[in-house]
């Protein structure tokens, strides 16, 4: 065998503390390696050309680059060596940058340690195969999880371009939280002016299926295969037969179900259909508060019901749907501000949320636009707004920027003046951050025009006085304190990770960050896709995004859909496991913890055998550590060679 | 005060990061400390502004402020720190500090801990009624609470003489031994 | 259940608030809480100390912890426990620190043995409240509280700092307000009940005293309470001996009584003036009292 090595400076990242041209010296010395030099950078054009020409010349027939991580490059230069006629796995990598030079400052002990990296992948080059990548069929739908404003985006787009949508939503309808807003900055345009026919489009759009009330159950199999089954949870009433009359809502008894739509500020029906916009526009009965489901009496519901579609006896259902791509588009929950003691935990009634506020606000809100004190209805007059309630926090864990609430505060209070000339808005503020189109302007807006007072500092407590609060915060400009008397004050909560999102993301097998947030496979290069293949990301369940940024994402995510679906056959990663039959005793410990379900037991001339779904396998070499008998190895990475790799550093 | 422009002192960054344990830099200035401050109307430089001459390395602002001898340490601002810096121990450094450089700008403030210690120092506990004479006569404020005096002392809440401890040896040496570590 | 604890009074028990460290005492042996002495006991050196240095204050607690060690070795304690919030927070900010090996060293340097310091450090209350639990305060009641407002008052440093305090909520303790409770009283809510009073800025500056116990006061009358309940000799003496001072400054016209809480537990208890001391408190209480059903003949 005749192997290359090539030693890459990447600039000074490695040659400014290894001495490249030793390692490609030493590298002269292993076995079977006829060419070895040092390379500026090995990635650039003239890098691999150097490559091609070199694989030419001497006749190679494997190379090893020493560079970065195989995450960065290993795919570009495999594909130099099929360019330059070799087969691409006849190609091993070593990281002497994240591994050496970024790690270490001593060049000597530097330079030895990357020698001994490349002797590594030189001996288990000499072991590797020719290995050849087949094909595999995909299924051309896709599922969105999640019905929000960045879900509905995903999902128009994909079933314009022809694809199947599943559209997956936990709440009885779709909307999110963009379905909870008055208006939205920096337009101040009705936000249910401008969701609403977009989740009519999903409604009607033919390519569509909708499922609410439903969660993610469990999710089986691989790019452009997979298996989610879906709960969709009883909602008590036969939505084939529900027209959304509403007849029933107006008769329960139960009037004082906790209204989770309008954020627990008023109540609803045990029977309801969240908002007259809902799609779709169908009842359910929350159990918890059903008379009949309770405690056995009332039915009222199903004897005014017109069309008979009340079920008490309705059960949970679970569907599998086959699809080839998933789109995670969960969204976000909102901070609970009860962990914040100083600003009475809860305690105050006219203490609320930012989100409590918009429903007060709006128009189908449950004071019908009215800006109303929780606590005794009366008209506040004046509001103090306090920011980063959940956010830039890390003595609550909440360290990072939730991003909108700068904007979102300053849009409420010229709300506020609008419906209430009278009024005075008051806002608490670390930092204003607003740098999107048109977003500076506005909250200049909100002082300028509307005379919100802004004051720069964190409020330390709130405490109640006369029927009213004291509000107690600092100018840090003025270098005082100051105290501000409130009817009312709005908490603008920051978003944290929507409830049950790392099970979900476990059930996906994506990544989380340590707040749960989705991890997108590279920060900056893939913000849709995760590590794992066919699944995307958009909105909020990937970090704190306002609408529009949202909206991209959709647009984004599908966009990415559309181009893995631009194939009909995707291939197959040819380094997977593979059984040695005469070896394997039938004994079923690689079935049992192989996490993909990728092993299945054969009959083999009457004997059981283990036997590798190869499209299934991610290679992740699982089975090959179980087995006891050596049987089951991964291509690419037997025991020869990694023993081959461990015998060269330590013998 | 002087405004002209200075460097930062960092050997007094790092010294009150030294001996404070905490990591100036995390403070964004929200100025939550100073929202929350009871006793932030009689400073000079409310306690956002304590911490950021601290943080710019301004030492002789700092250590000659009279907000570091007011602070109460009633703890307020290290429990709601959204940075968990523990602001209290910092004004306690701050004190300890300028101390040590003689400069008290609380001269009352000062007796009174002084002879405070002092009464401990010699009986090993308060001596309520001789702390005081001790503070009046550091300070010569003649009237300090002796409009309460006879009310403390029909109530019996002022003891008339000291309650020594047994072992004074023990307290002595700990002063002493504490004097020489420094 | 049998509670026994090493008890360290602080010295204002001997003069300023000995009708707490009496009526504590009393508490706490109608309770079955064997209660014993750190012989020999010095001053924690309070405010005063860590606000010199650090190394003192740990070193002056250090010698009563080194003590309760002894006493640790000849029978088994449940811990220490003190009824001053002052104290406690000594006692337990120098417990924290001696966590550090170089500091630790230091102090048994100073205070001249090796410390384990290990033992519990509570305030009597959260004894009381959370590992004896108030159904066994109840059983004491003979006299409920009935028809007295009071609004609870804990003062700044009984919860916080939280890291190191460790007992209930640093925003909003409910610890005396269930006790008081269960001893019949009204409890009021109170928005003021972890401010500060002015604690030792007391003798050197009475203006931030009159303005801080002065807000404590009106915040108090404001919530329609009889009487402020606090669980610290500080708070008790700039709220109650101050009170004239206070307002002197304010121009005010506070009648406010500020008990102990051990004081009203001994009243609940039907105790007399030997446990309760009700005559030490500067302004009499018992004017109120006498107009409460029930405690009309009360040691009046």
């Amino acid at each position: 065998m005749n192997i290359g090595v090539f030693v890459c400076h990447c600039g000074s990242n490695i040659a400014g503390t290894v001495d490249t041209e030793a390692v490609a010296k030493a590298a002269l010395s292993f076995r079977e390696v006829v060419f070895a030099t040092d390379t500026m950078y090995a990635c650039s054009e003239p890098g691999q050309a150097g490559i091609v020409d070199a694989i030419k010349t001497y006749d190679l027939d494997g190379v090893v680059v020493a560079s970065c991580t195989p995450r960065m490059h290993e795919a570009t230069f495999r594909r130099t060596l099929e360019r330059a006629g070799l087969n691409k796995y006849m190609f091993e990598m070593a990281n002497i940058r994240e591994h050496v030079s970024w790690v270490g400052k001593d060049m000597e002990a530097n330079t030895r340690k990357a020698s001994e990296l490349v002797h590594m992948a030189v001996e288990k080059l000499r072991r590797n195969d020719y290995l050849e990548a087949g094909e595999f069929e995909i299924n051309k739908r896709v599922m969105v999880i999640g019905g929000g404003v960045a879900g509905i985006q995903a999902a128009l787009d994909c079933a314009d371009g022809g694809l199947e949508v599943i559209l997956v939503e936990r709440e009885p309808s779709i909307g999110g939280k963009m379905s909870k807003l008055d208006k939205t900055f920096p337009t101040v345009d009705c936000s249910s002016c401008i969701l609403g026919p977009k989740m009519v489009d999903v409604a009607q759009h033919p390519n569509i299926t909708l499922y609410t009330l439903s969660e993610v159950d469990s999710v089986k199999g691989f790019v452009g295969n997979f298996d989610v089954t879906v709960r969709r949870k009883a909602a008590y009433v036969d939505w084939d037969a529900c027209t959304g009359c509403g007849e029933c809502t107006t008769k329960c008894p139960s009037k004082k179900t906790p209204d989770r739509f309008n954020e627990f500020i008023g109540n609803t029906t045990a029977i309801n259909i969240p908002f007259p916009q809902a799609i779709p526009k169908k009842a359910s009965i929350n159990a918890d508060a059903c008379i009949k489901l309770t405690k056995g009496k009332c039915g009222v519901c199903a004897k005014v019901c017109p069309t008979e579609a009340i079920r008490f006896d309705q059960q949970d259902e679970l569907i599998t749907e086959r699809v080839g791509a998933i789109i995670a588009a969960t969204g976000y929950d909102l901070f609970d501000f009860t962990k914040y003691g100083q600003y009475g935990g809860g305690r105050y009634p006219d203490v609320i949320t930012s989100m409590q506020y918009e429903r007060l606000l709006s128009a189908s809100g449950p004071t019908e636009g009215h800006i109303k004190r929780p606590s005794d209805g009366a008209e506040p007059k004046d509001i103090v707004f306090i920011q980063c309630v959940g956010s830039r926090d890390k003595s609550i864990g909440r360290p990072y920027c939730s991003g909108f609430c700068c904007m979102y505060t300053a849009k409420q209070t010229i709300l506020t003046k609008d419906h209430m000339p009278d009024s005075q808005s008051y806002v608490f503020y670390m930092d204003i951050r607003s740098p999107g189109k048109n977003y500076d302007e506005f909250t200049r807006r909100a002082m300028e025009e509307y005379g919100a007072r802004y004051i720069r500092g964190r409020v330390s407590a709130i405490q109640p006085k006369n029927g009213r609060y004291l509000v107690k915060g600092a100018d840090t400009l003025l270098g005082q304190q100051v105290e501000v008397e409130a009817d009312l004050v709005v908490l603008a909560v920051g978003a944290e990770a929507a409830k049950g999102s790392n099970e979900l993301a476990e059930k996906l097998r994506i990544s989380y960050d340590p707040y749960g947030f989705f991890m997108e496979g590279h920060p900056k290069l893939k913000p849709v896709e995760t590590n794992t293949a066919g699944i995307y990301l958009a909105g909020s369940c990937q970090g704190p995004k306002d609408i529009p940024s949202s909206v991209a994402q959709g647009d984004a995510a599908a966009a990415k859909v559309l181009v893995l679906f631009s194939k009909d056959k995707l291939a197959s990663d040819p380094q997977v496991s593979n059984v040695k039959l005469v070896r394997c005793i039938g004994c079923g410990k690689c079935e049992s913890v192989c996490p993909f379900g990728a092993i299945e037991m054969v009959d083999f001339r009457g004997m059981p055998k283990a036997s590798v779904i190869e499209t299934v396998c991610q290679g992740c070499g699982v089975c090959t550590a179980a087995c006891p008998q050596g049987a089951i190895q991964l291509r690419h990475f037997t025991d020869n060679q990694i023993l081959a790799e461990v015998n060269t550093l330590c013998l | 005060m002087s405004s002209s422009p200075k460097a930062f002192d960092t050997e007094f960054i790092a010294e009150v990061q030294r001996e404070s344990e905490q990591n100036l830099a995390l403070c964004y200035q929200c100025g939550n400390c100073t929202a929350g401050c009871p006793v932030s109307f009689a400073y000079d430089y409310p306690v956002n502004q304590i911490m950021r001459l601290v943080q710019t390395g301004r030492k002789q602002e700092a250590l000659s402020s009279h907000a570091i001898w007011l602070c109460a340490s009633c703890e307020t601002c290290t429990t709601r720190c959204p940075n968990d810096i523990d602001v209290a121990r910092v004004m306690d450094v701050l004190r300890h500090m300028a101390r040590r450089e003689n400069i008290v700008s609380e001269k009352a403030v000062g007796a009174f801990w002084k002879a405070f210690l002092e009464s401990v120092e010699k009986h090993g506990r308060v001596f309520e009624l001789g702390l005081m004479a001790n503070y009046v006569g550091k300070t010569g404020r003649m009237f300090t609470d002796v409009d309460l005096a006879p009310m403390a002392l029909r109530k019996g809440k002022l003891g008339l003489k000291a309650h020594d401890i047994k072992k004074l040896a023990e307290i002595r040496g700990i002063f002493d031994r504490y004097r020489e570590q420094k | 259940m049998s509670l026994c604890y090493a008890y360290y009074p602080g010295c204002s028990g001997l003069g300023t608030s000995l009708e707490y460290d009496i009526s504590t005492r009393a508490l706490c042996r109608n309770l079955g809480i064997e209660l014993v002495d750190i012989p020999d006991w010095n001053c924690c050196g309070s405010t005063p100390a860590h606000a010199v240095d650090h190394l003192l204050s740990a070193c002056l607690v250090g010698r009563n912890l080194g003590i309760a060690d002894d006493m640790a070795e000849a029978r088994e304690l449940d811990g220490i426990i003190t009824p001053c919030p002052s104290c406690l927070k000594n006692l337990k900010t120098t417990q924290y620190r001696l966590a550090d090996p170089e500091f630790h060293r230091k102090v048994e340097l100073v205070v001249g043995r090796p410390l384990r310091a290990d033992l519990p450090i509570k305030s009597v209350l959260q004894v009381v409240v959370e590992d004896l639990g108030l159904q066994a305060l109840a059983q004491l009641v003979k006299a409920p509280l009935a028809g007295l407002k009071v609004v609870p008052y804990y003062g700044c440093i009984m919860v916080r700092p939280p890291r190191i305090m460790q007992f209930d909520d640093p925003e909003n303790p409910m610890a005396l307000d269930n006790l008081l409770t269960e001893l019949g009283a009204e409890v009021l809510p109170f928005p003021l009940k972890t401010d500060c009073c002015g604690a030792s800025l007391g003798t050197t500056r009475k203006d931030v005293i009159a303005k801080l116990s002065g807000r404590i006061l009106d915040a108090a009358e404001e919530a329609g309470a009889d009487a402020i309940v606090t669980a610290c000799p500080l708070c008790q003496m700039n709220l109650d001996m101050r009170q004239s001072q206070i307002n002197k400054a304010n121009h005010s016209g506070h009648n406010m009584p500020v008990f102990y809480y051990s004081q009203l537990a001994g009243l609940a208890a039907g105790q007399g003036e030997t446990s309760t001391m009700l005559d030490k408190l500067c302004v009499s209480p018992r004017p109120l009292l006498a107009a409460l059903a029930g405690h009309t003949g009360e040691g009046a």
